[in-house]
């Protein structure tokens, strides 16, 4: 399989994949950091490279709108966001998932106002975490790009049809360039495969209503039914990742397990930090000390056993926050790390470290601090303070 | 397709919409879509606001639509409709729909002149293929007979209710039909129920050019205007004669009255059967009924200018 | 109707059955009843264009009845029933009486 090594931001990657994916139909509206996704992708357009029809909106609202309208339609819909968009995105995006509607978003991830900040941090993605929409998580521009592509195959599934979100880092990973892989054009094409419209709008020979009045006596079924069918998602997403490996030559899983299978302490962390992280690991497990991390990657639904599994020998664990769940007492990452440890009696003490909100650099120091702390809980057994900001000044 | 228009030949269409919805007795909406509907003879694909409207007519697997219909939200009909209206373009280009289909929004005017303003406003400057259907009541009925900014001057509703200091809605309304004609889409009317075939003529016209359109069309509710079941086509009919909704089109710029009365009728002969006028007509409220009249006859005056038929 | 469960129900709730509100009889929401006075009906058709409810049966172009199953009583075909010399072709009488 023909690659081609590219020096690529995020953003550009995840342009590049959706090009390569040609969808039918996109509604967008701009905001920093995405905005760049849709200008390049526009750029397709105008130049006749890709044969999507562009609503330009004039709001995320919209957007999503028209997106929910072209994808009942029947066809290939895809749009990009980001924070505030997906804030007022946000009634939308139950509705399109509600309505199983295959739609694949790109969130650049970036913290919410007030105060108003346009930096990268996890809080939009989380605050959408519960909306019924698949989420995939990248940790730089090269999973952005291939979880783009699967996402279409994710969401189309004829056992899913749901949407997807894919989640980059805003700036650290939208802006910043790296080296990483295209692959062929024509192996992109033949690995999404031509879409399957289900209930389409258009069909006048058979019309359909979407959008019905649910009353108490049907409205639980349908949400169970919604409910069922994530449980199927981590299945079809280990399926559509062994096929991706075939013409990509790159393993995905549900998460990332880095140095685990010894360790004996863990980091868990989600995206850009994970690999700084790695680093410091490294580092560490130079000097005879076995930490390791796990980095979710299908983070809706949530594979509470297969984290569970995996983490459930270690001794101590820190979960690091790009979000705060506020009143929730603890980051939204950590609560469902601890629900997967639930089940294990003599599982990890679990620690949780809120870390770079609205653009806050995530240094070296963060992930050493961090497993420090880990190396005293595993010998103690003790946790000091469950939770706490890093690197915020008193 | 030249069959005369005529509600003999009409009636021997099909009625998209069935019987069986669960709109109030004697609602003046369900009346508007059924002559919409039949207007047309193109294949329909309706989107619809949330409002009486899109609760009554489908409710879990009891769709009264007999065409592909949607329904998003309140505040998207015309996003929504903007989306699917695309990607039939794109389906056409790439040749994989050979019919032409038209496409029609319907929204309360709760969904289109507030909620919903934004997102109509920016489908018919991006020129979207469609017609807006407004059915104009007049406040939020499908919540309970709230203001709206389409709420005439003096109503009372549920929250403007008259008091001892405030007599009903105190602003005028919004003129929407107007606004949606400074968009300078090719073509925008008002009609009414009462006049059946100034209203289907109207919606063939639109149905006939490319582009956005817009109609604002009254629709009498008798739960919000207190009137009676049986009143919805005598009170559109009372609007129309007292000027207080004229008939007229706007296409590509040029204004027309589609209907003159011979005899234009007091404001008060449309507001008196209407519960929700009641205290305009009670001693010291003579100033508000003045006013009123004056907001319809300067409203009156300017469309008989404008169209060339003072 | 036995109620659907979760396996059952359409995904995405989309109605597959295109006027299937037909099965939901409006009839017994009357509290007046349209009685239809043939010698006095020109054929004019008003009942069936302003009818809220498709419940003005109409065949071949002229008007043959009410359709009781979804008439709601509202009375507008009366009330716009211009009948034939001061005649009313349509009556609306109180139900059950």
């Amino acid at each position: 399989m023909m690659a081609k090594v590219v020096a690529v931001t995020g953003n550009e990657a995840v342009a590049y994949a959706l090009r390569q994916v040609n969808p039918d139909v996109s509604a967008a509206y701009p905001i920093t950091p995405a905005t760049d996704i849709m200008q390049r992708f526009t750029s397709y357009v105008s130049n006749g490279q890709v044969k999507t029809e562009m609503v330009l909106a004039e709001s995320e609202h919209s957007a999503m709108s028209g997106c929910i309208g072209a994808s009942a339609a029947g066809g290939r819909v895809m749009t990009a966001t980001s924070s505030q968009g997906l804030a007022l995105m946000w009634e939308e995006l139950f509705i399109a998932s509600g309505s199983r509607l295959p739609i694949v978003m790109a969130l650049v991830n970036r913290a919410l106002s007030a105060p108003l900040n346009i930096h990268g941090d996890h809080s939009d993605g989380m605050g959408a975490r519960d909306c019924g929409w698949i989420q995939l998580w990248s940790e730089n521009a090269q999973e952005a790009y291939d979880n783009t592509i699967q996402a279409f195959r994710i969401a189309e599934h004829m056992d899913v049809r749901l949407p997807v979100m894919v989640c980059l880092d805003g700036f650290i990973i939208s802006h910043s360039i790296e080296r990483m892989e295209y692959i062929d054009d024509d192996a992109v094409k033949n690995f999404v495969g031509a879409f399957k419209a289900v209930n389409p709008l258009l069909d006048i020979e058979h019309p359909v209503s979407y959008g019905p009045l649910i009353l108490p006596d049907y409205y639980m079924e349908y949400r169970k039914a919604h409910a069922e069918v994530m449980a199927k998602v981590p299945g079809i997403v280990l399926d559509v990742a062994k096929d991706f490996e075939k013409i990509a030559s790159r393993k995905y899983g549900l998460f990332e397990a880095y140095r685990l299978d010894d360790a004996e302490i863990g980091i868990v962390i989600l995206n850009s930090a994970a690999g700084t992280s790695k680093d410091v690991i490294d580092s560490f497990r130079e000097k005879g000390i076995k930490a390791g991390l796990l980095k979710p990657r299908l983070f809706r639904p949530f594979p509470y056993d297969e984290i569970g599994n995996e983490l459930k020998h270690l001794k101590a664990v820190c979960v690091l926050d790009r979000a705060d769940a506020f009143g929730g007492s603890y980051g939204p990452l950590f609560i469902d790390i601890a629900a997967s440890l639930y089940p294990h009696k003599n599982g990890p003490v679990l620690s949780n470290k809120i870390y770079g909100l609205g653009g806050r650099d995530y240094l070296p120091e963060h992930a050493e601090y961090a497993i420090n702390e880990l190396v005293e809980i595993a010998k103690t057994g003790k946790v000091k303070t469950l939770k706490e900001y890093i690197g915020v000044r008193e | 397709m030249a069959t005369p228009l005529t509600l003999k030949e009409l009636s021997k269409k099909e009625i998209l919409l069935t019987s069986g919805h669960r709109m109030c007795s004697g609602c003046g909406a369900p009346i508007i879509v059924k002559m919409v509907l039949l207007a047309s003879d193109y294949p329909i694909v309706a989107a619809n606001a949330t409002g009486c409207l899109e609760v009554s007519t489908c409710i879990s697997d009891y769709t009264a639509w007999k065409i592909p219909w949607i329904h998003n939200a309140f505040e998207n009909a015309a996003a929504t409709l903007s989306g699917v209206e695309t990607m039939y373009r794109f389906l056409k280009k790439q040749g994989k729909i050979d019919k032409d289909i038209k496409f029609i929004a319907f929204g309360g005017d709760g969904g289109t002149y507030d909620i919903g303003f934004q997102s109509l406003s920016g489908a018919m400057e991006r020129g979207h293929d469609m017609l807006y259907v407004c059915y104009d009541n007049g406040a939020y009925m499908n919540t309970g007979i709230q203001r709206s900014s389409a709420t005439p001057y003096g109503a009372d509703t549920t929250t403007c209710p008259v008091g001892s200091g405030i007599q009903g809605k105190p602003q005028p309304r919004k003129n929407l039909t107007k606004i949606m004609a400074a968009h300078d889409i090719p073509y925008t009317a008002q009609a009414s129920p009462s006049h059946w075939m100034d209203l289907v003529k109207k919606v063939k016209k639109a149905l006939e050019i490319k582009g956005p359109k817009f109609m604002n069309i009254l629709a009498p509710c008798n739960r919000g205007w207190r009137s009676r079941t049986d009143d919805a086509i005598q009170l559109s009919r009372l609007a129309v004669e007292t000027c207080y909704w004229p008939l007229y089109e706007i296409e590509n710029g040029v204004t027309k009255v589609t209907f003159k009365p011979k005899e234009k009728k007091p404001l008060a002969d449309f507001l008196k059967p209407q519960g929700r006028f009641k205290h305009l007509f009670a001693p010291g409220n003579e100033n508000m009924l003045k006013n009123f009249q004056e907001m319809v006859d300067k409203e009156w005056g300017y469309l008989l200018k404008a169209s060339g038929t003072e | 109707m036995k109620l659907k469960g979760w396996k059952n129900v359409n995904p995405g709730a989309v109605c597959t059955e295109a006027g299937s509100a037909l099965q939901f009889k409006t009839g017994s929401w009357r509290a007046y009843r349209p009685r239809w006075i043939e010698e006095n009906c020109i054929q004019c058709l008003f009942c069936w264009a302003y009818c809220p409810d498709m419940a003005v049966n109409v065949k071949d172009g002229k008007m043959t009845g009410f359709n009781y199953d979804y008439c709601k009583g509202c009375g507008i075909c009366a009330l716009e029933c211009p009948g034939k010399k001061g005649n009313k072709a349509i009556v609306m009488e109180e139900e059950g009486k």
